[in-house]
């Protein structure tokens, strides 16, 4: 029964990344040729696997603050800063291991500053996060001094551009932790104390959740996410860039966990369903890239998807359509639940 | 009561005050009209978006797509300049429509779907900024003999200073908005709104006009803001001002407006959007300090206002508390 639900939960989504991906058939007739070069693999699929990694681990995190109402408009600077501090660890001789630690406490404690603004200062989650996505850059320029820090540590690259059993470590990375994520939050009671802060805080806290403790821990892990990302993009070219780092892409991150369904106004979440929302956008970018359109398309084909799960999501819309469907009664309610496959996030709700 | 509501607003003026007394301590010479006129040019566009964001930002809500719009704006009028010979006033005023419908647009998305304005606006960040992208993706320089004109217009006083004609606009931008704000009715329903829109909806304002209303400004100043860059750059370019809502929210809220929404001053954002410049110019002085010590410096502020807000909103319903028994949820 659950794994039903589940299953009708991310059809939507699986809907369009096939469409999505079956374009990228048409336009390019050997997308899904996945061939073994030098014991790596090559071919586009992987490369949609790969580039999305960074917008994956966001979303990651992502999702679970979105869930609990809230949002973290700071990942984009934090990937900056954790990059330019694995980066700076590297460069004056430490061990890559050591780097990636660091960068990972600079992440967690960038989630726990946002998380105390949010928990325990209760300050409006776009509005404490805005203080670090402005202030961030140019900490992580501080860092790096204002220069792009390049490395030539082989273990730091590995984790952006080298591969273990073929697939690009960046894949490994957001794949294991991804289902370790989703694992953890559904085998436990965790994801459902965290839908309940989202629904309503108040009454989840007199219900007896301690929702300051979740909330913090939500955000620390949005901060750690994002600092695996910062270090991933920073191996991969080799060099922090404090400037340009996961620049905008709090809102792919934002863009994918609407994409998965997920309601911006908290409230239920699938981490599965944000991870498919990530790899709908790169198969988007990959798209615009081989079937030769010119990239400015990019951001306006991002609107209208934008618009469109606006369109689908709004309670006003999901409202008509509940009526349109109480009023016709002849049609058996399941053949409705593929004819609207968009609507289904209402449909769990009710 | 009166003190304690104008309180935020005494901070920033002060804040401005004495960062500009200890500026001009360390350096005599910003104590000019040269640095005044500089003050105001460089931050004509920004000074006019924010004007827009904060009635956004008082009816409670966000605009994240004026960075964008300004930039199309720029975009457009570069682009039709070059391959038509139409008038650059003719030119300002479409602008001026096609921002004002588009921001229109999305107000009454926002209020018919029922959307988070966070969203529905950063739908609208990348449409305008995409449009933008498709019109030119280089820089398209304006030379028309009527932006010359333009460009040469301004007040000289002593020592050199010239206050341009864009800073004009600005101040007279905000005139024009402290005016809507604090004596139309229009100015009261946005308040009511950010107040609470259920309580609002009650009190008979009509949210919908208001709400489509609200975001028609910001998107209407939004281009003539696009228009003022245009002046002050002399140039479309689709890749400019981006990140410009972001400076523009922390000039509102440095000027003392809540960031929840009917609480704040027009005039405040002023001297917000002053503090943030005085910060540059002081880098700009200084010259051993590096540029991103602006964004470190605004968030820090950003911050501390932060933190005064809330602190004078904890201090509220502690007071009503004890005067009534009740808190009320803020």
């Amino acid at each position: 029964m659950i794994r039903h639900a589940f299953v009708r939960r991310i059809t939507p989504q699986l809907i369009i990344l096939a469409v999505v991906l079956a374009l990228n058939l048409m336009v390019f007739p050997d997308f899904f040729k996945i061939e073994l070069k030098n014991g790596r693999l090559f071919g586009y699929l992987i490369d949609v696997l790969n580039r999305g990694a960074p917008t994956a681990l966001l979303c990651l995190g992502m999702t679970l603050v979105i869930a609990t109402k809230g949002i973290d408009l700071s990942v984009g600077a934090v990937m900056a800063i954790a990059g330019a501090t694995a980066a700076s660890l590297v460069v004056d001789g430490n061990h890559w291991t050591a780097a990636v630690a660091g960068a990972l406490a600079v992440g967690a404690l960038c989630g726990l500053w946002n998380g105390v603004l949010v928990a325990i200062l209760r300050i409006q989650p776009i509005v404490a996060t805005l203080v670090l996505m402005v202030a961030g850059r140019g900490i992580a320029q501080l860092i790096t001094e204002g220069t792009i820090l390049t490395f030539l540590d082989p273990g730091l690259i590995h984790l952006g551009a080298g591969t273990i059993f073929g697939v690009p470590t960046p894949v490994l990375i957001w794949l294991i932790l991804g289902a370790f994520v989703a694992v953890f939050v559904r085998r436990t009671a965790l994801g459902m104390l965290i839908e309940a802060i989202g629904i309503n805080e108040a009454s989840s806290r007199l219900a007896g959740i301690n929702s300051r403790v979740l909330l913090l821990c939500v955000y620390v892990v949005s901060g750690i996410g994002a600092a695996i990302a910062g270090v991933i993009v920073a191996a991969d070219i080799q060099g922090a860039d404090a400037n340009n780092a996961g620049l905008w892409l709090e809102l792919d991150a934002i863009l994918a966990v609407v994409i998965g369904g997920n309601s911006l106004l908290g409230g239920r979440f699938s981490i599965v369903a944000s991870l498919l929302g990530a790899m709908i956008i790169q198969s988007v970018n990959s798209l615009i890239l081989l079937s030769g359109m010119p990239p400015e398309f990019n951001l306006v084909i991002k609107a209208l998807l934008i618009l469109a799960i606006l369109v689908i999501q709004s309670p006003k819309v999901g409202h008509v359509l509940y009526i349109l469907r109480a009023s016709a009664p002849s049609t058996p309610p399941k053949s409705q639940s593929i004819t609207k496959p968009t609507s289904s996030p209402q449909e769990d709700q009710s | 009561m009166i003190r304690a509501n104008h309180l935020p607003l005494l901070v920033t003026l002060v804040t401005f005050v004495v960062a500009y007394a200890l500026c001009a301590s360390q350096y005599p010479s910003m104590l000019s009209w040269r640095v005044i006129a500089n003050l105001l040019t460089d931050n004509a566009f920004l000074g006019i978006v924010a004007v827009g964001m904060t009635f956004v930002i008082l009816s409670g809500g966000i605009d994240l797509s004026v960075g964008s719009v300004i930039a199309f704006s720029g975009v457009f009028l570069a682009v039709i300049l070059r391959d038509t010979s139409i008038h650059p006033l003719m030119a300002f005023l479409l602008v001026m429509l096609i921002a004002t419908a588009f921001g229109a647009a999305m107000g009454a998305l926002i209020h018919y779907l029922e959307m988070p304005p966070f969203i529905v606006t950063l739908a609208g960040m990348f449409l305008a900024r995409g449009a933008a992208y498709l019109l030119s993706t280089d820089s398209v320089p304006i030379t028309h003999a009527f932006y010359d004109t333009l460009q040469s217009v301004y007040w000289k006083t002593g020592g050199g200073a010239r206050f341009r004609l864009i800073g004009g606009v600005m101040v007279l931008t905000f005139i024009v908005g402290v005016v809507i704000a604090h004596r139309t009715r229009f100015g009261q329903n946005v308040y009511a709104l950010g107040g609470g829109s259920a309580t609002s909806k009650l009190m008979g304002v009509p949210v919908a006009s208001t709400t489509i209303g609200v975001y028609a400004i910001s998107g209407g100043l939004a281009g003539l803001s696009g228009i003022v860059f245009s002046l002050y750059t002399s140039a479309g370019y689709s890749l400019a001002t981006v990140g410009v809502e972001l400076d523009a929210i922390a000039a509102v809220v440095i000027g003392g407006t809540l960031l929840t929404g009917g609480y704040g001053f027009v005039g405040g954002t002023f001297f917000g959007i002053l503090i943030m410049g005085l910060i540059q110019t002081y880098i700009v002085f200084d010259g051993s300090l590096s540029s991103w010590w602006t964004k470190i410096v605004i968030g820090g502020l950003l911050f501390a206002f932060i933190l005064l807000q809330k602190g004078l909103t904890w201090a509220s319903t502690a007071r009503k508390k004890a005067t009534t028994g009740f808190i009320t949820p803020s």
